[in-house]
């Protein structure tokens, strides 16, 4: 329906900094590094350069009772745990099933339980097969398992966009709402992949860092030492509303989801383009959805994974939407690369930024790569202005999916 | 080796204790799967997948359909010891 504010009613995370937003926010401001050591032999054994990810601080065993873990691919469990806590946030909100959509996203799926199916056929045969691999390891298991829970019948989806889908699942969940098909959208990204295949794949495109020396100042986007993106896991999970069915029900609003935009680079399947055309693109569309002005745009969350090639790309595509005076947080510094779950988190973040007038630290820049123009918040999160205040999330993906999301203050 | 019945009971409820939570003692031999203890189909089919590792037997797909009750199972894995 043209014309339909979207507000954010519901928070929700278990990612490397905690098992929930408050924990997280904490971690995050206080600049801590979720990344350490793997406690496991897979580099040695498989010969693979890294040896360290951020893994989820809390572990699933910990929160879910065993026959549901059984049931779910770690990267379901973790878009469960993270929709329950951002539906509590939101109070249960009562709305019909026909009136509620669920969108969750994955870069991969469930990586965990195909290739330890595999394994199981070869060594085992297919009688030894469970039979719910295949729910469990197709990309859409998330969402189906987080319709199934809170009775979603509108419709559930799952965009997948590589290291873009969190936000695109939160983008689709704004249309959801805006089209009329739904009052309500559980919305989210998840990934579970650190996994020594996954890990293997990214080391051979050399996209991962190889800094075993230092785990924790691995991840360091925008400095001129960083060699690549630490692997993350974890979700992110927002309850949307229309603010209209918000006001009616007298819901806390965190923020106000007041701009998407999606484009596509068709440049190639991995690098994104070196112009960062198609970043400016989804970025301009964001604030032209949401009516807004570059200026009044003070806070980024950056895509920015710490790659050599990309984090110059973007940092050029945001100074030449934007200029060059909002300041920019890299998260993924502290919390990894959540492929899939990286921009439904990093969404998460960039509401509580509008909320609480701050912007989060980019943590491991000891020497910022020179021409930079971009005003990057390092080390210490910044006070953002009183006000009304709009900040954009960008999440960007293998494949040249790019989307950005417009937030403003409630 | 060969398990007795109530070897094959007290490892089935471990199975099903897995599989739905359900306390061991609650798994008897009367229960109807069911009925009585809440087990889909998909469930049970991965309950006769883990018997069938467990005690090394053959349980045919179209036999997990016909296992009504706990001691169904029971005397079906115990006949199809070798």
């Amino acid at each position: 329906m043209a014309g339909t504010t979207v507000v954010v009613t519901g928070l929700g995370t278990t990612n490397p900094l905690g098992g929930d937003v408050a924990s997280t926010w904490s971690a995050a401001l206080a600049g801590k590094s979720g990344v350490h050591t793997l406690e496991n032999d897979w580099a040695e054994r498989y010969g693979l350069p890294v040896d360290f990810a951020a893994e989820v601080a809390v572990k699933p065993a910990d929160v879910l009772p065993r026959p549901e873990l059984r049931k779910m691919d770690p990267s379901a469990q973790y878009a469960v745990i993270a929709a329950q806590e951002a539906w509590a946030d939101a109070g249960s909100p009562e709305v019909p099933g026909e009136r509620l959509g669920a969108v969750v996203a994955t870069g991969i799926g469930g990586v965990w339980t195909i290739l330890d199916a595999w394994d199981v056929v070869k060594e085992k045969g297919a009688r030894r097969v469970m039979p719910l691999t295949v729910p469990m390891l197709m990309a859409n298991s998330s969402v189906a398992n987080v319709s199934v829970r809170f009775g979603a019948k509108a419709g559930a989806h799952a965009p997948v966009s590589a290291c873009a889908s969190g936000a695109e699942a939160v983008a689709y969940g704004v249309e959801m709402i805006r089209s009329g098909r739904a009052d309500v959208v559980i919305a989210g990204g998840t990934e579970a992949a650190i996994h020594p295949m996954p890990l293997a794949s990214f080391a051979k495109m050399q996209a991962l860092s190889t800094r075993t020396e230092d785990p924790e100042g691995a991840s360091r986007p925008y400095d001129v030492a960083r060699d690549g993106f630490v692997m993350g896991e974890g979700a992110g999970v927002v309850v949307l509303e229309s603010a209209e069915h918000a006001a009616a029900r007298g819901a806390r609003v965190h923020a106000t989801l007041a701009g998407v935009g999606l484009s596509a680079d068709a440049y190639d399947i991995a690098p994104p383009d070196p112009t960062g055309g198609g970043q400016e693109r989804a970025m301009r569309a964001a604030l032209t959805d949401s009516g807004l002005a570059a200026d009044d745009v003070v806070h980024v969350n950056a895509h920015a994974t710490s790659t050599p090639a990309g984090d110059g790309v973007e940092a050029d595509a945001i100074a030449r939407v934007l200029g060059e005076s909002a300041a920019v947080s890299a998260t993924k510094s502290m919390t990894g690369h959540l492929l899939g779950g990286a921009g439904a988190l990093e969404l998460v973040l960039t509401v509580l930024a509008v909320r609480e007038r701050t912007a989060p630290p980019t943590i491991n820049v000891t020497d910022p790569e020179p021409g930079l123009r971009i005003d990057l918040v390092r080390d210490a999160p910044r006070d953002l202005p009183a006000g009304p205040v709009a900040a954009l999330n960008n999440a960007f993906g293998f494949g040249g999916h790019n989307v950005a999301l417009l937030v403003t203050s409630a | 080796m060969a398990y007795s019945e109530q070897e094959i009971l007290t490892g089935l409820a471990e199975i099903v204790n897995e599989e739905t939570g359900l306390p061991v003692e609650q798994v008897t031999p009367e229960k109807s799967f069911t009925d009585d203890l809440d087990v889909d189909s998909l469930s049970m089919m991965t309950i006769a997948t883990l018997a069938e590792e467990k005690f090394e037997v053959r349980i045919p797909d179209e036999e997990v359909g016909n296992l009504k009750t706990v001691q169904d199972a029971v005397s079906y894995i115990n006949g199809a010891q070798g």
